[in-house]
């Protein structure tokens, strides 16, 4: 049997092979062999792309000329599914978009139904939300500074964080009974209380995570690869990032404090007293700096809201949203067709379009649900921080070696289950 | 890889019954074997009785069952729970599997983490064509065995456009599932070293072989000078 391009080749093996290695243009003068442009392929399977990822950049010796992001590769179809599904049935599916801010994802969708629905969350449930999002944050910050520092070369800093975010998952784990994709937000609340221990288990937790991030600072701040491979690497200043659109992390390093927490502050954030690290220089270390000084603020922000977690309902009352209690199942008629109704059709929206924005680790979340009045929404969009913070790659490493290309996207921390959806 | 189902050569055996010679006496015989006294067929008898001999396809199977090397291939949330295998809590080390490649050439284990959209399948397949033989395939997670949640137009299941030797059911699954699932193949392969892709399919003789005519015009075969495409 043998292989022949010309025959067999399918027409994606045509297009890979349309991208040859080999030198294309000239910059300047024919005879200036040093002046070669090369074009080369980076992923879509790439270890440092964190995800499919793939990237074409240009390339003059070792310095990048151009890059074009190429995206697409988990492409879901996660928007159109949403269309088929009653609302309380899409949780579980808009929660697998950014898969390191679940929670996120679930709150903004949320959020937006809410809002239609003109239902009050209990408080105990917006702190419930608040405690289980910022340790999502922390969660997130811990894989996205784990695999960054595989990506610079420290690889202990990977089992170290990866040691802790094990410990925010058992929290999660003993909330909801996941790990991941909890579906532990529901529409006017949360599904469940905490169970029993469960809030003496998180003091433990935000008691010891002040330190452990104090070892890994210490660890990654004083060594000086780590300095050399960040500080003033691809900077990019605050005007060009704000006109890209880019929010969270990456905005807050070039000094602007936006956090829609603070701005436009959803689910009680107005209760808590927490800061905004914000850079100086908007380069990589400031990308870096902001993100870890985030962590401590979430501990805060966890320990505030156990301080004053209020008691109470943690789903809202109304019947034609909320499930029932299991126990008015067998004793009232009118909980048993509130269940049934619920079950079967799900609840109706009143017919409108709202945008939700949350501020997810990686910048504003924001989710738009068009109803027509049915019980599954005509529309569900999410405007994910990673798909518009990924445009901002090519103006921040154009110019810089493509070493320094792999530590710019390891400080962008995109997700690609977001961008692609 | 043909490996021959053969006992190794058995070596002299009528010598008589050795086992109920006392301690002394087989002290005193390693004391002659390591002087160099021992000769023929009393030392073979020697040498017989300190050697542990198996099949050859056994012993390839152990060897490789406890060193795979899984390719570093992650697609979407599953890959998380995948490198969380790598990390202290489960730290599949234990057991030989944590030299994760970067390069598919390297690698005998793909793991499929994640959803395959219609898009990313040929790359997969791609990545999967590249990898030596024998080679194995794990699906992680309800996406990649049968589209999970998605039961959409994006998502294409694993077992469409490849072999796959073990599915891991969840969403995404527990990093002790997908470490289950690890040592399900690592058994599956001490087993029945057979239990390659090629048996399971039944796909003996589909070896894509190379004839001189076509050396020129083939992708992904290596050839000195000229490394583009391989």
């Amino acid at each position: 049997m043998s292989i022949t391009p010309s025959t067999g080749a399918s027409d994606y093996r045509k297009l890979e092979e349309s991208i040859t290695m080999a030198p294309m243009e000239r910059l300047e003068s024919p005879e200036d062999t040093s002046q070669e442009l090369l074009t080369l392929n980076m992923g879509p399977h790439h270890p440092a792309t964190h995800g499919v990822l793939r990237l074409l950049i240009t390339l003059d010796g070792e310095i990048v000329r151009d890059l074009k992001p190429i995206i697409g590769y988990v492409h879901t179809g996660i928007e159109k599914t949403a269309e088929d599904k009653s609302y309380w049935k899409v949780i579980p599916v808009v929660e697998r978009m950014d898969y390191l801010a679940y929670y996120f994802n679930a709150m903004a969708f949320c959020g937006a139904t809410e809002t239609l629905l003109e239902v009050e969350v209990p408080k105990r449930a917006q702190y419930l939300r608040v405690i289980h999002m910022e340790l999502n944050r922390i969660m997130s910050h811990l894989v996205w500074l784990g695999t960054s520092a595989l990506d610079l070369g420290a690889m202990s800093m990977f089992w170290y964080c990866f040691r802790d975010r094990e410990l925010v998952l058992d929290l999660f784990e003993q909330s909801s009974g996941q790990r991941m994709h909890t579906r532990y937000f529901q529409v006017g609340g949360v599904i469940e209380d905490v169970p029993r221990g469960w809030v003496e288990k998180v003091r433990e937790f935000t008691a010891q995570m002040p330190s452990r991030v104090d070892q890994y600072k210490d660890l990654l701040a004083n060594n000086e690869i780590v300095l050399q491979r960040l500080r003033g690497v691809c900077p990019l200043g605050e005007p060009e990032t704000r006109a890209l659109g880019v929010t969270g992390p990456l905005l807050r390093a070039t000094g602007n404090p936006w956090d829609l927490r603070k701005a436009m502050p959803y689910s009680s954030y107005e209760d808590f007293d927490f800061k905004i690290p914000v850079g100086l220089d908007g380069d990589n270390w400031d990308r870096f700096a902001v993100r870890v000084a985030e962590i401590y603020e979430s501990v805060k922000i966890i320990d505030q809201a156990l301080d004053g977690l209020p008691e109470g309902p943690w789903i809202t009352e109304d019947r034609k949203v909320a499930l029932p209690p299991r126990h008015e199942l067998a004793t009232s008629m009118e909980a048993l067709i509130h269940h049934f109704k619920l079950v079967t059709e799900g609840f109706r929206v009143p017919p409108g379009e709202v945008y939700f924005p949350i501020e997810s680790p990686r910048g504003e979340l924001g989710c738009f649900v068009r109803s027509d009045g049915s019980s599954k929404p005509a529309r569900v969009h999410m405007r994910d921080p990673s798909f518009v913070n990924l445009q901002a790659t090519a103006p921040m490493t154009e110019g810089s070696y493509i070493a320094d290309l792999i530590a710019t996207l390891a400080m962008l921390d995109p997700v690609l289950g977001g961008i692609d959806r | 890889m043909e490996v021959s189902r053969q006992k190794l050569p058995a070596l002299g055996t009528d010598l008589g019954d050795l086992s109920g010679e006392d301690f002394r006496i087989r002290q005193l015989r390693a004391r002659d074997m390591l002087r160099g006294d021992l000769e023929g067929r009393e030392l073979d008898a020697y040498v017989e009785e300190r050697v542990l001999t198996t099949t050859m396809d056994k012993a390839v199977a152990w060897a490789r069952s406890n060193a795979l090397f899984p390719a570093t291939f992650g697609l979407a949330c599953c890959a998380i729970e995948m490198m969380s295998i790598v990390a202290a809590r489960v730290d599949v080390a234990r057991f030989g599997f944590e030299a994760f490649r970067a390069s598919p050439r390297q690698a005998d284990l793909l793991i499929l983490s994640g959803r395959i959209s219609i898009k990313m399948a040929p790359v997969v397949r791609r990545i999967y064509d590249q990898m030596l033989e024998p080679k194995w395939a794990i699906a992680m997670g309800a996406c990649s065995s049968s589209m999970g949640v998605f039961n959409n137009y994006a998502i294409v299941p694993a077992d469409k456009f490849m072999p796959v030797d073990v599915h891991v059911p969840g969403c995404p699954p527990r990093p002790e599932a997908l470490m289950h699932g690890i040592l399900k193949l690592r058994k599956m392969i001490q087993d029945d070293p057979d239990m390659g892709w090629r048996e399971g399919y039944g796909a003996r003789g589909t070896e894509e072989v190379v004839s001189a005519d076509d050396q020129e015009t083939a992708i992904n075969v290596f050839r000195p000078g000229n490394t583009a495409g391989a």
